[in-house]
């Protein structure tokens, strides 16, 4: 078991024709199941096209009927990527991955407000996330596989290298993953971390959780103060952004501390009242996880 | 992106809201020349900088004839005005706005955000202007009103109306009031703004509404689609290292302490910089080249920490995923080569190829000290600041 998906998952991915989208889908489909998971691609006039054998289909509609494909991975670049999310939840999909990178907050508020008014069902990942990985049966994204091993803990993360230092922690003290997911560094987006700590507390392959959060916005409190009543795994904490400036944006999006909200203290104190373990050193994660393990 | 108060003004006149008259100046003459155009016998000198508190900085005066408005104009133009959003070294004054004076009534505020919860545009009205509105938020909560808008619908008739009411605008002005807020949501969406703010918004004793100051900063990832508000972006008011770094698309943000700070991803680099400060040391700056940086970005990344003439030491934290050690290390060898390295480095690299990555660090023959966990590195470079290692 796993969250989100497994190695039965059949991926479309639009955007394959990109240069990012090709080497991605390239990576992904060499990863354990994927040869097997990425079967098709989505681009509006090349259509009967193939890349490297995966057809290419003229809208994410005709990938879904004719392959059976479910999820999708988004590699389109910005100024067109909330009209392939779109595309997306309209065709009914499970779920969709978008893992570009600086879309505008308007257009990403005008594609959420679209999905609730239509009471879409499909689930959003991302954007600007690093994706998902099921260890050694799918890999959908841009994370580097060969540091994940398969095992029982869930990863929840915004950031992406710093999810990869976390799970490459927790690889070399023999603690492998349930599934590893990136919700991403904006501030308009998709899953939040109390969506994914109630997957991985529903899935019975997790037994902890590490969760890993940033500066802005508010979504760390309300995982942790949902955690407190409902979660019955362990988790362990991690903030980024203790020395950060209020006012200036760090790097991603989302990572700003504005009107005195949003500051790493703040989340940490929530957490730890939670009843949350967490650490003030990134080095430590894999260990303090494995000190709450029973 | 952040424009002036000035082009702010200018931008919200185009959507219909009211401000006093003014001109924008450059030099005492100017400004002198602006008020005599202007006319009356009332008018405010007003610092340009970026950042707020200009009042209580002494950057906006009140002068009551034309040779005041030289004095305080010769005052304030080229003043390092100080206020709580500027740091301590303060901000040089390099525009004035000459604008007509006001007969205020009341003084009261309207804002606009993007609320992440919601994930709605969210638009704030308060009976509480001029004022520090997180001040107000802290001590008088109920005082601040909200409406979350519909992206399909807009700001409506009945909730600008009502959010108009609510802060105290009489009924003779009511339209006028709830036609700015509309007005100002208007021009937050079509410009892809990320806050907008009229703060204060007054009520002036003959019952208009006037936006007498106006804030708009906007949402860096859509500027692409607004040529008109690139070209008011002012470099003078930048760090001129984050201007650099825009350049060669690197994430760079100038801190007061003196580690550079290498890393790629931003969450990473955040939390490179925290470890630093765990261990007593101080970053002198965020510096994110990005989940697949290149050689060159790496290059250009050293140069750039260099630059700043505070940095004692630096660390370099990579993780490489698809990015590889042994690429970012032949990087930092260039890099060192290139810039003459003077000042301790520590490298810490983990993921793909490391052990290719740290054999070419050490056969580079350069004085880089490796370390193996952040924690490690963030202990060495810190040492190495305090010339004990």
């Amino acid at each position: 078991m796993s969250i989100l998906i497994d190695k039965d998952t059949k991926v479309m991915t639009q955007g394959i024709t990109g240069k990012t989208g090709q080497f991605h889908t390239r990576a992904c489909r060499e990863y354990a199941n994927g040869a097997e998971c990425f079967v098709a691609g989505v681009h509006p006039n090349k259509a009967g096209q193939d890349f490297e054998g995966i057809p290419i289909f003229a809208s994410v509609r005709d990938a879904k009927d004719a392959t059976g494909a479910r999820v999708s991975v988004i590699y389109v670049p910005p100024a067109g990527a909330a009209a392939a999310i779109w595309e997306a939840a309209e065709a009914d999909l499970d779920l969709v991955i978008c893992i570009t990178e600086g879309i505008p907050v308007q257009d990403m508020i005008e594609v959420r407000h679209k999905m609730r008014q239509h009471n879409c069902r499909t689930i959003l990942l991302g954007p600007n996330c690093p994706g998902a990985i099921t260890p050694d049966e799918i890999k959908i994204g841009i994370m580097p596989g060969h540091i994940h091993r398969k095992g029982s803990v869930g990863v929840v993360s915004r950031s992406g290298t710093l999810t990869y230092e976390a799970v490459a922690q927790l690889t070399e003290l023999g603690l492998g993953q349930s599934t590893a997911v990136g919700i991403g560094g904006d501030p308009v987006n998709g899953l939040k971390h109390i969506d994914v700590l109630k997957m991985f507390n529903d899935d019975p392959a997790t037994e902890a959780v590490v969760m890993i959060g940033e500066i802005g916005g508010t979504d760390e409190e309300t995982a942790a103060l949902w955690a407190k009543t409902s979660m019955t795994k362990p988790i362990v904490g991690f903030i980024a952004g203790v020395t950060a400036p209020p006012g200036k944006r760090m790097g991603h999006a989302g990572a700003i501390i504005s009107g005195g909200k949003g500051t790493a203290e703040e989340k940490l104190t929530v957490m730890e009242e939670s009843g949350i373990s967490v650490t003030r050193d990134p080095s430590q994660i894999g260990r303090l996880l494995k000190s709450v393990l029973k | 992106m952040k424009i002036h108060e000035y082009q702010a003004k200018e931008l919200l006149r185009r959507y219909g809201v009211k401000t006093p008259r003014g001109i924008a100046c450059f030099s005492v003459e100017d400004a002198t020349k602006a008020a005599e155009e202007l006319g009356g016998s009332l008018w405010v000198v007003k610092a340009q900088i970026h950042a707020g508190g200009r009042g209580k900085g002494g950057g906006v005066k009140v002068a009551t004839s034309l040779g005041e408005v030289r004095d305080w104009s010769s005052q304030i133009l080229g003043m390092q005005l100080k206020t709580h959003q500027t740091g301590p070294e303060g901000q040089k004054v390099r525009r004035l706005l000459i604008e007509e004076g006001a007969d205020i009534s009341k003084e009261l505020y309207v804002g606009i955000v993007v609320d992440r919860a919601t994930q709605c545009v969210c638009v704030m009205a308060s009976s509480e202007g001029g004022m520090d509105i997180e001040e107000v938020a802290a001590k008088t909560p109920e005082r601040i009103h909200k409406v979350f808008v519909d992206p399909a619908a807009g700001l409506t008739d009945a909730e600008a109306t009502g959010l108009a009411r609510n802060i105290g605008i009489p009924e003779t002005s009511l339209a006028e009031g709830a036609s700015i807020l509309q007005a100002l949501y208007q021009s937050f969406v079509e410009t892809d703004a990320s806050l907008a703010e009229i703060n204060p918004l007054i009520l002036t004793a003959d019952g208009n509404v006037v936006a007498l100051d106006a804030k708009i900063n906007f949402d860096e990832s859509a500027l692409f689609r607004h040529p008109e508000i690139v070209e008011l972006r002012d470099f003078d008011e930048e760090d001129p290292l984050e201007i650099e770094a825009s350049k060669h698309d690197l994430s760079y943000i100038s801190l007061d302490g003196n580690i550079g700070c290498l890393v790629n991803g931003a969450g990473l680099a955040m939390a490179t910089m925290d470890t630093i400060k765990l261990f007593g040391g101080e970053p002198a700056n965020f510096l994110d080249v990005g989940g697949g940086a290149t050689q060159e970005k790496v290059t250009e990344a050293f140069k750039l920490m260099l630059r700043n003439p505070n940095v004692k030491a630096i660390l370099v934290n990579i993780f490489g995923g698809i990015m590889r050690c042994d690429i970012i290390a032949a990087g930092v060898v260039e890099a060192a080569k290139q810039v003459q390295l003077r000042v301790p480095l520590v490298v810490r690299m983990k993921g793909t190829n490391e052990d290719v990555g740290r054999q070419i660090l050490s056969d580079s023959g350069l004085p880089i000290i490796s370390a193996d966990s952040m924690a490690d590195a963030a202990q060495r470079v810190v040492a190495a600041t305090k010339g004990t290692n």
